[in-house]
C-alpha cells in the first residue's frame, strides 16, 4: 500500500499522523479544474432555470396532460408493442445466431440473407410493407410450396394494427439482435466448447447452461443498446395507425394547438422513464451476469455513493482539524 | 512398430489405437499411429511439441476425428462403428454419450467460469442422467476432498489459484467414473510452485490403480509414476517401452537427443 492510500484510508478514523510526515507529498493544486467547473455549473443553472420558467414550457399543461388516461393508454400501447417485439425479436435473434453458426449451409446462407435484407430496409418501410401485405397477400397458407395448402389464414382478419406492428419490429429486431447474439457467442472461448464435449454433455445443456450463459455477458450491454433503440422505434407505428404514445401526443396535438410543446414534453419524459428503467434492468441483469467471471463483484451505486460520501466527509473533517 | 508391444492379454486394452492418421490442412499430424494401454497402467507420452502428442490424445476421446484407423476405449470403438468392412462415423448424440467413459483434463483446466467449484463437478453426472442432482452433490463433495479441496465448493474457478483449478478439473473428469483420463499437459500452464500439488493428485490415481495416459513435460513426474513411456517424433512412435529402457537407454537417435535438451 502506498503512503499517500494509507492517509486517505487513515483519514476518517481521526488523524493518526503517519512516521515521517515531514516528507508526506502534498497534492497537486489544480485551479484550472475549479475554475472550469464553476462556468459549466453556471451553464447548466442557466439552462436549468430557462426549462423551469420559460412560459414557452408551460408546465402547467404538462402536469394537466402527463398522467391523463389517453396518454396512459398511449403509453400501455407503447409498453407492450416494444414488450413483444424485444421478446419475439430475441427469440428471432438467437435462432438466426444459430443458423449462421450452423453447420448446414443453406440454413447458414438464408440467416446470412435475412440478417442482410432487413438491416437494409428502413423500419418504416417495413412496417408500410405490411401494413398493405393484405392487399398483396390476401390469405396466408401453409402448404407444399407450389402444391397443397394444409391451412390457410384470412390475412385481413389475422392482421390488426398491433399485430402489425409487432410483426414488423420484431422481423428487424431480430435481424440486429442475431448479430449481437452472434458476437456473444462468438465470445465464449473455444475451450469452453471442448470441456463440455469432451464430459459428453447433451448438445442442449452445452448450449443452454454453458455457453449461452456465458456469452450473455457480452450480449446484455448491446442488447439492452438495441432494446432502447426499439423503444424509441415504437413511436414509428403511428405511421400503421396504432395510437401508442407518440401517436396519442401527435393526435392530441393536433386537436389542442396550444399544448403542442407541454404534449412533446410529456411524451420525452416518458421515454427518458423508460430508457431510465431499462438501464437500470441492465445493471443488474450485468451483475448477476458477471458471477464467476469477476474475483469479486464490484458495489452497487448506491453503496458506491454512500462510500464516496463518507470519504468526502473524512476530507472535511481532516481539513477543517488543521 | 505395429503389434509389436501387443501381447495377448487376457481383458481387452483399457486404450488400444490402432494405425491413426490425422492431417491437418495437408499436414500429416499422426502417421499411422499405433498404442495399446493395458487396464490399471499409466502411460506417459513424450515428444517435442509440434510432434502429434496432443492430437493423439484428442483423438482418443474422439475432439479430433481421425482421417484413417480407429480408436477403441474398452473393447468398444470410439466415434465410429463396424459396418461390414467399413468404419462408420457414429451420431453426435452416441459419441458424447462414449466421451462420459473417456476422462479428459486440460492444459488450461477449461472449468466453467459461471458455475461454483461444486456445480462443476456434479454438472456432468446430472447433464448425462446418471445421477440426481443431490447424488451428484455428494459425489461432487467427496471427490473434492479427495483432491484436497473439500473447503472451496463454493468458490468460482478464477477465485482459485492455477493448481486448484487443475485439481477441480481431475474432479470432474473422475465424477463419471470414466475407465480411464487423458491428461493433456496438465501442469504446463502452472507456476513451478504449484506444479508438486497437481502432479501428487495425479500419483495418487495412478496408484489407485486407474488406467492413465498423460502428456506433459515433467520427466522425473514420467519416471516415477510410468509404466510404459512412449516417445513421438513427427507423428510417429519411435521408441516405447518402461521408463528405465526409453529413459536410460534411449536406442532412437531423437529419443537421445529430446531427453539431452529436457533433462
Amino acid at each position: 500500500m502506498s503512503l499517500s492510500e494509507s492517509i486517505v484510508r487513515a483519514a476518517p478514523a481521526g488523524p493518526p499522523e503517519p512516521p515521517g510526515a515531514a516528507e508526506r507529498v502534498l497534492p497537486l493544486r489544480r485551479p484550472a479544474r475549479w475554475i472550469a467547473g464553476a462556468v459549466v455549473l453556471v451553464l447548466v443553472a442557466q439552462a436549468g432555470h430557462g426549462l423551469l420558467t420559460n412560459p414557452f414550457y408551460q408546465w402547467d399543461r404538462f402536469a394537466y396532460w402527463f398522467l391523463r388516461p389517453v396518454v396512459l393508454e398511449g403509453m400501455w400501447i407503447t409498453l407492450q408493442v416494444a414488450a413483444y417485439s424485444a421478446l419475439l425479436g430475441l427469440a428471432g435473434g438467437v435462432l438466426l445466431a444459430l443458423g449462421r453458426l450452423s453447420g448446414n449451409p443453406v440454413l447458414r446462407s438464408v440467416s446470412w440473407t435475412y440478417v442482410w435484407l432487413l438491416r437494409s430496409v428502413p423500419l418504416i418501410v417495413v412496417l408500410l410493407f405490411l401494413n398493405n401485405l393484405s392487399a398483396l397477400y390476401p390469405t396466408l397458407s401453409i402448404g407444399v410450396p407450389f402444391g397443397p395448402a394444409f391451412f390457410s389464414f384470412d390475412e385481413s382478419r389475422l392482421a390488426t394494427d398491433t399485430i402489425v406492428a409487432v410483426v414488423g419490429l420484431s422481423v428487424v429486431e431480430a435481424a440486429y439482435a442475431a448479430e449481437v447474439v452472434r458476437a456473444g457467442l462468438l465470445s465464449v472461448d473455444q475451450g469452453q466448447h471442448e470441456a463440455a464435449a469432451a464430459l459428453g454433455l447433451p448438445r442442449r445443456y452445452q448450449f443452454t447452461r454453458i455457453v449461452f450463459p456465458q456469452a450473455l455477458r457480452a450480449i446484455v450491454p448491446a442488447y439492452v443498446n438495441l432494446l432502447i433503440g426499439l423503444v424509441k422505434a415504437t413511436s414509428l407505428v403511428f405511421y400503421v395507425s396504432l395510437l401508442d404514445l407518440f401517436g396519442t401526443v401527435q393526435g392530441l396535438g393536433s386537436t389542442y394547438p396550444g399544448d403542442v410543446v407541454p404534449l412533446l414534453l410529456v411524451a420525452t419524459v416518458w421515454y427518458v422513464i423508460l430508457t431510465s428503467v431499462l438501464s437500470a434492468v441492465q445493471y443488474h441483469v450485468e451483475r448477476y451476469c458477471a458471477r464467476g467471471a469477476l474475483r469479486s463483484l464490484p458495489p452497487t451505486p448506491l453503496r458506491r455513493a454512500r462510500a464516496g460520501l463518507e470519504e468526502l466527509r473524512g476530507r472535511y473533517r481532516k481539513e477543517a482539524a488543521r | 512398430m505395429t503389434g509389436a508391444t501387443a501381447p495377448t492379454a487376457p481383458a481387452p486394452a483399457a486404450v488400444e489405437v490402432h494405425d491413426v492418421h490425422k492431417w491437418f490442412a495437408g499436414r500429416r499430424v499422426l502417421d499411422g499411429v499405433s498404442l495399446t494401454v493395458r487396464p490399471g497402467t499409466v502411460t506417459v507420452v513424450l515428444g517435442r511439441s509440434g510432434s502429434g502428442k496432443s492430437t493423439l490424445l484428442r483423438v482418443v476421446n474422439h475432439l479430433e476425428k481421425p482421417e484413417a484407423g480407429y480408436v477403441s476405449v474398452g473393447g468398444e470403438l470410439i466415434g465410429v462403428q463396424r459396418q461390414g468392412a467399413r468404419l462408420k462415423e457414429l451420431s453426435e448424440r452416441a459419441i458424447l454419450a462414449q466421451r462420459g467413459r473417456i476422462g479428459f483434463v486440460f492444459q488450461n483446466f477449461n472449468l466453467f467460469p459461471h458455475l461454483t467449484v461444486l456445480d462443476n463437478v456434479a454438472a456432468a453426472p446430472v447433464a448425462t442422467g446418471r445421477l440426481r442432482r443431490a447424488e451428484a452433490q455428494a459425489l461432487a463433495r467427496e471427490l473434492l476432498e479427495r483432491v484436497g479441496l473439500g473447503d472451496r465448493t463454493g468458490a468460482y474457478p478464477r477465485q482459485l489459484s492455477g493448481g486448484q483449478q487443475q485439481r477441480v478439473a481431475i474432479a470432474r473428469a473422475l465424477a463419471l467414473r470414466p475407465g480411464v483420463i487423458l491428461f493433456d499437459e496438465p501442469t504446463s500452464a502452472l507456476d513451478p510452485e504449484l506444479v508438486g500439488e497437481v502432479l501428487s493428485v495425479i500419483k495418487d490415481l495412478a496408484t489407485g490403480g486407474t488406467t492413465l495416459v498423460i502428456v506433459t513435460h515433467e520427466i522425473g513426474f514420467a519416471r516415477e509414476v510410468a509404466d510404459e513411456i512412449v516417445f513421438l517424433h513427427d507423428g510417429r512412435i519411435v521408441e516405447q517401452g518402461p521408463p528405465e529402457q526409453v529413459l536410460d537407454r534411449p536406442a532412437h537417435p531423437r529419443t537421445r537427443e529430446f531427453l539431452s535438451k529436457v533433462l
